[in-house]
């Protein structure tokens, strides 16, 4: 059985790129493009890891990642987060907040796949 | 039988006499042996010019004329002296303590120094005093031509005349020599008061000479003297007009004070306040002496002279008929020291007051700035303005004996001339006891009474038809009776003297007291009011001066040129030494300013030197009334409490201003940190997708073609959109730094609109309804380009956000007060009102994500308006969204 990831991203393009590469690498991608109901995508679709983007329509990556660590199924899930404000204080507050890793766009194609592959390893 | 060369020589020989009297006298005080000259004995015989010759000549004349009448003369004094010894203290005193030189420096002083009422004074005791002189010169004159005619050798007729003129030279002479030594008039005249004291004793001497003569010489003892009063028709019975005897009493009174000569002697040359306290005994002691005798001689002279001979020569003709020349001689240096006594006094004290209150105001005016600070020495000026001042009186004097013709009208000026002077009275008394009493009201009861003294006493003393012609004595001027000069206010059959005095002191003092009660003083009078109403409880002086940038240098220069420099450094050196500082010059203080101006007003009278000071301080008169401000509590507190409340208010602005400014400069920071957050994020966006697409393309070989095609597609995208975002950018940071270049041209607005419908395309399926084509007509002077970018802005808007089924976008133009606006209307679901304030800001985007914006098109929309001069604003309650672009207001009309 591969490994499920689930991308909550609202850029088309780079939810296209994302798909692409992961399921070449042989991942099921789902893709949700809103911060509203994300955390409810996650519970739904029970993933190995998710792919967060940190600005999203409706609701901020932080505000998702916190309720999903503070839930009980989904607190060790990993999570990777990306950002597009490549600013120092987003990466503490993502790591405060309990990423499992940070990464700012752009980023090169074989990263995401090494940071994937090395989370879902732990 | 003495001739008349002889007399002269008595005379020459008494004057040098004098003069010798008065340069000892001076070198004595000089030398500082001046004990015994400040003895009170000086003193009261001193206030005997009192006694002039109108009194040594005159009262015997009076006597034999109107009886015991002659008393009242005597009897004004004698109850001034002891009843009012208290008053005269007071006037003492404040004399005194301001330093005061003359009457007119009295009342100017008291009314806020104030230099025009210093000059009416003066001028009414000039008037005043005038013919006074002229009676001093007439009686000399008149002794002479008694010894002339007894002289066989003697050439009578123009000689005799010309003897007032050789009179008033000499003594013009002796006053300016002892008169004016010293400048400090309050440094007092010790040798022109030795030689008066001298005088006095002369007369007083001679008269009781010729009375014992004629009493136990030729009546045979006191008896029969007094016998033959009783006989006498005229002398023996006792009747007294009442109201012409108080009059007279009072008027001998006041004049008594008023009287510019008294005033020197009383007051200016007081060497000490004790003094007053013996003359108070002494002077009516002395007055009754020189009374004792009037009624015998004039009992004598009647009896034993023959019929028509002039009763106020008896003092002479007496001695000469029974051939005691030698008496008749001493007779007549009694009746020369009278005269003389009183016009060297009156002449100095009229000097000091037209040369302090006339000269020297105009020579300040003259030369302004350099009255106080220049070289050249005032001293001489002011010496020079009291010298020419005395001539001027006594010729004035000598005039006045000329064109009066020196007949027997003479005999009554004497107390037409106490009437004029008494007009002071008034002013001086409400003055010195009631703080109320104020300038307007001084000068209009000083005028007033003046006037009426002039037109029902002064004038007709030259003589029915001299000056005012005998139709108007009687009928009045231009036939208003109630004018008559001795009958006002139709008041007929009084006394004329009785009626003048009575009228103008009435009138003088009426006004005085009304236009004072209704008037408010000056800051300036009210704090003198209190100096001269209080002095007794005042021991301080008022201080004149506070602060200022005074150069002591100057007031130095100033002062040695008033002073004398000897007298000014001293004055200065015990300054210094009292401030605590070294050398001769002291802080410039309120007090020694005070001081200050004080020693100088003794020289050139309170107002002058109260001016003079002023110059050099920099400040006139200002001090004072800042004084009564900062005295006057109340206005202080209240100044203020009301400063502190502006101070409190001022900070608190201060404070909510810096607070504004912090909240500014937060905000901006955050402003600018979410600026900068927001454009990593859009620039990023869509470099991730350039990135990953292409490192997609170049690492995997197996895609297809449709996939390469897709791929290079979002690149190529992604880079345009990048583009465009700098682009905006751009656009933006030009637009909102003011550095936009306008290309202003004249353009229809409808080729406008065409232009940015076409370049929008319209190919979504957008409808543009075009509403009012027939309004799109105008001209603009604008720039074209910008406004089609707002346009298509709006237009593409329409076209990204509009959520209709069929959406379409309604563009009509609208006119209100003189705007031209153009609305953008379609039919979605519009914008939200909370959002709606929100969507011209930077970055901001509305609703889902939708590729393209970066949220910038509004906010470059709202600055390119702002640079053409017009506005734009979402439109609420159009149920679509709704945007409204008013152009630009003067353009449009313009290009109408």
């Amino acid at each position: 059985m591969s490994k499920s990831v689930l991308v909550i991203e609202d850029e088309p393009n780079i939810i296209e790129a994302i798909s692409f590469i992961l399921s070449r690498d042989g991942w099921r991608v789902a893709s949700h493009s809103n911060g509203v109901d994300a955390v409810e995508a996650v519970e739904h679709r029970k993933p190995d890891l998710v792919i967060l983007d940190v600005m999203l329509p409706g609701r901020s990556g932080y505000d998702i990642l916190r309720e999903l660590r503070a839930k009980e199924n989904t607190g060790k899930l990993p999570v990777l987060m990306l950002t597009a404000r490549g600013q120092t204080k987003d990466r503490a507050l993502a790591e405060e907040i309990g990423a499992s890793r940070f990464m700012s766009k752009p980023f090169s194609n074989a990263e995401v796949l090494e940071a994937v592959n090395a989370l879902i390893a732990l | 039988m003495a001739s008349l060369n002889l007399l002269i020589g008595v005379c020459v020989a008494y004057g040098a006499f004098l003069f010798l009297v008065a340069f000892g006298a001076e070198r004595a005080a000089l030398k500082g042996k001046s004990g015994w000259l400040r003895s009170p004995v000086v003193y009261t015989l001193s206030l005997s010019i009192y006694c002039t010759a109108w009194t040594f000549y005159g009262a015997v004349g009076y006597a034999a004329r109107s009886g015991l009448e002659y008393l009242t003369i005597y009897i004004g004094p004698t109850l001034v002296m002891i009843g009012w010894f208290w008053a005269l203290r007071k006037i003492v005193r404040i004399g005194r303590s301001q330093r005061i030189t003359s009457v007119a420096d009295l009342i100017s002083s008291r009314y806020g120094k104030s230099n025009l009422l210093a000059v009416a004074v003066t001028l009414i005791a000039v008037v005043g005093t005038t013919p006074y002189i002229a009676l001093q010169l007439q009686s000399v004159t008149q002794s002479f031509a008694v010894f002339a005619a007894a002289d066989p050798t003697a050439r009578t007729g123009e000689e005799t005349q010309t003897t007032a003129l050789w009179v008033a030279m000499g003594l013009a002479a002796f006053t300016v020599l002892f008169g004016t030594r010293n400048l400090d008039a309050n440094e007092r005249h010790h040798g022109v008061v030795m030689a008066i004291a001298v005088e006095a004793v002369v007369k007083l001497c001679a008269l009781l000479a010729v009375g014992i003569y004629v009493v136990w010489g030729l009546g045979g003892g006191v008896v029969e003297t007094l016998a033959r009063i009783d006989a006498s028709p005229r002398l023996g019975q006792w009747h007294v007009a009442s109201g012409r005897w108080s009059g007279l009493i009072f008027l001998a009174a006041a004049a008594f004070i008023c009287l510019p000569r008294m005033f020197q002697v009383l007051v200016v040359e007081n060497e000490d306040e004790r003094h007053l306290r013996t003359a108070s005994w002494a002077f009516p002691t002395y007055v009754m002496l020189m009374s004792l005798f009037v009624m015998p001689i004039a009992v004598a002279g009647l009896t034993m002279l023959p019929r028509g001979a002039n009763p106020d020569m008896f003092v002479l003709t007496l001695p000469l008929s029974q051939g005691q020349s030698g008496l008749a001689v001493f007779s007549f240096i009694g009746g020369f020291s009278s005269a003389t006594s009183m016009v060297i006094v009156a002449a100095i004290a009229l000097s000091t007051m037209v040369s302090n209150h006339i000269v020297m105001p105009i020579w300040l005016k003259l030369e302004p700035g350099r009255g106080a600070v220049v070289s050249g020495d005032v001293r001489n000026v002011v010496i020079m303005a009291r010298r020419i001042s005395i001539v001027a009186v006594l010729f004035l004097g000598y005039l006045y004996y000329r064109l009066s013709g020196g007949g027997a009208a003479l005999a009554a000026i004497g107390l037409i001339s106490f009437s004029g002077v008494a007009q002071f009275l008034p002013a001086m008394i409400g003055g010195i006891f009631w703080r109320g009493a104020a300038r307007s009201g001084a000068l209009a009861g000083l005028g007033a009474g003046f006037a009426i003294w002039l037109w029902c006493l002064f004038l007709p003393s030259f003589g029915e038809g001299v000056v005012i012609p005998a139709s108007v004595m009687q009928q009045g001027p231009l036939g208003l009776s109630w004018l008559r000069p001795y009958a006002l206010f139709g008041i007929e059959g009084m006394d004329p003297l009785v009626h003048g005095v009575l009228w103008s002191i009435l009138i003088n003092a009426a006004l005085f007291t009304g236009i004072s009660l209704f008037s408010f003083p000056s800051p300036m009078e009210r704090l003198q009011g209190a100096q001269f109403v209080n002095v007794f409880q005042h021991s301080a002086s008022p201080r004149g001066w506070e602060g200022g940038t005074a150069q002591s240098e100057d007031l130095m220069v100033m002062a040695q040129r008033l002073l004398g420099a000897g007298e000014a450094q001293l004055l200065f050196q015990r300054e210094a030494a009292r401030q605590g500082v070294q050398g001769y010059l002291p802080e410039p203080t309120g007090e020694f300013l005070q001081v200050l101006e004080r020693e100088l007003s003794g020289s050139v009278g309170a107002a002058t030197a109260h001016a003079m000071v002023g110059q050099i301080v920099g400040r006139t008169a200002v001090s004072v009334e800042d004084l009564m401000a900062v005295a006057d509590e109340t206005a202080q507190i209240m100044e203020y409490s009301s400063q502190l409340e502006a101070k409190s208010a001022e900070l608190a602005r201060t404070a909510r201003q810096l607070r504004l400014a912090n909240e500014k400069l937060t905000q901006l920071s955050v402003q600018k940190d979410a600026f900068l957050s927001q454009i990593s994020h859009e620039l990023r966006t869509p470099m991730t997708s350039i990135r990953s697409f292409s490192e997609i393309l170049r690492d995997s070989g197996d895609l297809s073609e449709g996939q390469k095609a897709r791929y290079a597609q979002v690149i190529h995208d992604e880079a345009l959109r990048l583009t465009r975002l700098l682009d905006d950018l751009l656009d933006l940071s030009v637009l909102e730094n003011g550095q936009v270049n306008l290309n202003v041209t004249r353009v229809r607005l409808r080729d406008v609109l065409d232009q940015a419908v076409s370049a929008t395309g319209a190919d979504r399926g957008l409808m543009v309804l075009r509403r009012t084509p027939a309004q799109e007509e105008i001209w603009l002077e604008t720039d074209g380009d910008r406004l089609a970018q707002v346009f298509i802005n709006l237009i593409a808007n329409a076209e990204k956000y509009c959520d209709a089924a069929q959406p379409e976008l309604r563009i009509s133009l609208r006119q209100s007060e003189g705007q031209m606006m153009v609305d953008f209307i379609d039919n979605g679901s519009g914008i939200e009102t909370d959002q709606q304030a929100m969507i011209f800001e930077k970055f901001s985007r509305i609703g889902e994500q939708k590729a393209g914006g970066a949220g910038l098109g509004l906010a470059i929309c709202r600055e390119i308006m702002a640079r053409l001069g017009g506005g734009i604003s979402y439109l609420p309650g159009q149920r679509g969204a709704a945007f409204r672009v008013v152009l630009p207001q003067a353009r449009a009309i313009a290009a109408r």
